[in-house]
């Protein structure tokens, strides 16, 4: 059971490399590591001399993409064990960065979401990041009744890892919180929840 | 818009700016306070010119946090239309003109860090405003302003003693001296944001260095509005109003369909905004679209027309208006 036709749903148009770009800073998790590859398949090597690479490779360490992405010598890889150094490192590059570097972002939803969440507090407009959905659908939903985030939500309804409540996964999307909205599916009557249904394997 | 909000309004001061430059200070007749505003808006001013009714988009240049009256400036524009010319020569203290709601088409992205403003000439009106709100909020900005000369620029002097050398940056023709636009592009924190309010040629190579510079067009803004080119006369048919009516050589559509009592939507009046998009019913012949807001495709399909702007060739044109 999923609630779609949304309109902040928000849409991954794939990565794009600006030709007029000064600097590329590509933040990567797991499966988008092939989003990159990708692109210098497509678009050939020149641009990865003035590129950074923040990679984290989670679910998909045993792929060894890490490898594969320092093997392209981009001027700066780096890579993070956990989410929260890579953000760390995300804000020194963007408090040092100047116009003409253009960021890019591939991963699962939940982290393409927190890395926008950083960027837009640098004036950076949402529309001009580069972004490209890889690897699981999972979501990352917040519980509008206790404010809890859940990431990884693989199923709709699911319980509210905070609060415990049955919550019903909507399209609804919050840019400001890198979230999607899950709402109370059983409200009227405590207890009559449907059974949770894989929708985002 | 042509909701019926428009205010009477009072010339309470005339001002000689330069040569060519008149700021023109109006109160509401009624006594009530102006609407707020915000930086980049504009409003359109009505003048009675023997009967004929003009109609002129001019950005608001006075402080937005003062509500006793608006200010604008206008140049005098020689071979102009005619509004430009009425407002120097025949405006007066204690006359009294329409001005409609403010409407703000050219508003700073309040989420920037740094905002750069680039004006040529009476571009410079809206982002007088725009200053004194920046400055208000203690936001990071900094003008590139290019005058012809020292004595034809308005206000600069102004601006240089207010916001100081560091934030002000004047550049004369006649001194050779230029904005340095791929220098200025080249160094900005990210976040940055730039707008540039001048003439055609200026906004469109701004735009274009920005763009090389690797600036993502969303960071980029201008604001132009076109006076609607004269052509020759040609038919029109309003299918809701059912009017039939010549648009002469110096008329718009809109001015036409106003002309005959016909009240169609409108903002900007410079093909700018999208307001007046008015749906082509049929047309026998070849519309020639001015305006900058259709798309490429959607000015081929020949279904929608800005009327404020564009005009048409051919036998007979219908719209839905
Ligand atoms: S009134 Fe703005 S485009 Fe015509």
């Amino acid at each position: 059971m999923l609630v779609q036709g949304i309109k902040s749903r928000p849409e991954y148009k794939g990565l794009d490399i600006d030709p007029h770009a000064k600097r590329h800073l590509f933040v990567l998790e797991g499966e988008g590591a092939q989003a990159l590859i990708d692109e210098v398949g497509a678009k050939g090597r020149d641009f990865l001399a003035k590129s950074e690479i923040l990679y984290l490779a989670a679910g998909a360490a045993p792929k060894a993409y890490d490898v594969t992405l320092s093997a392209l010598s981009p001027d700066v890889f780096w890579q993070a064990s956990t989410l929260q150094p890579l953000l760390f490192r995300l804000r020194a590059c963007l408090e040092q960065a100047r116009m003409g570097t253009r960021l890019s972002i591939a991963g699962t939803e939940g982290f393409i979401g927190q890395i926008m969440q950083v960027a837009i507090e640098y004036g950076i407009d949402y529309h001009s990041i580069h972004t490209e959905h890889r690897g699981s659908m999972a979501r990352r939903v917040q519980c509008v009744h206790c404010k809890g985030i859940t990431d990884n939500v693989t199923t709709s309804p699911f319980p509210c890892s905070h609060c415990g409540l049955p919550l019903l996964v909507r399209d609804h999307y919050s840019r400001r919180l890198g979230a999607f909205q899950g709402v109370n599916i059983d409200a009227e009557e405590p207890g009559t929840a449907p059974e949770p249904e894989e929708m985002f394997p | 818009m042509s909701l019926n909000t428009d205010m009477p309004v009072r010339v309470a001061a005339v001002t000689q700016v330069t040569d060519l430059v008149k700021r023109f200070r109006f109160e509401r007749l009624d006594g009530h306070p102006m609407p707020f505003f915000s930086g980049g808006a504009h409003v359109v001013v009505s003048m009675n010119d023997n009967g004929l009714l003009r109609r002129n988009p001019y950005s608001l240049m006075s402080n937005p946090d003062d509500n006793s009256a608006y200010e604008i400036s206008v140049l005098r524009v020689p071979n102009s239309r005619g509004g430009s010319i009425f407002m120097h020569e025949q405006v007066r203290p204690g006359d009294q003109l329409t001005v409609s709601q403010p409407v703000n088409l050219f508003a700073p992205d309040h989420r920037g860090r740094k905002h750069i403003l680039i004006a040529g000439g009476i571009g410079i009106t809206p982002f007088i405003a725009m200053m004194e709100q920046f400055s208000r909020d203690n936001i990071a900005f900094e003008l590139h302003y290019a005058i012809r000369s020292r004595s034809h620029g308005a206000y600069w002097q102004q601006l240089l003693d207010r916001y100081g050398p560091r934030r002000i940056k004047i550049y004369v023709d006649e001194e050779k001296t230029f904005i340095p636009v791929a220098e200025i592009a080249d160094n900005q924190p990210l976040g940055t944001h730039l707008y540039v309010c001048g003439p055609a040629g200026m906004i469109d190579g701004v735009l274009m260095t920005g763009l090389k510079a690797g600036w993502p067009k969303e960071n980029l803004h201008s604001e132009r509005f076109l006076a609607p080119p004269a052509g020759l006369p040609f038919q029109v048919f309003l299918e809701r109003s059912n009017i039939h009516m010549t648009v002469g050589e110096h008329q718009s559509i809109l001015e036409a369909a106003e002309a005959h009592g016909c009240d169609a939507p409108y903002m900007c009046r410079g093909g700018a905004c999208g307001q007046c998009e008015t749906e082509v019913l049929s047309c026998d012949g070849t519309l020639q679209h001015n305006d900058i807001y259709l798309s490429d495709e959607e000015k081929a399909s020949g279904k929608k027309v800005m009327i404020c702007v564009s005009r048409f060739k051919g036998q007979q044109l219908v719209l839905q208006l």
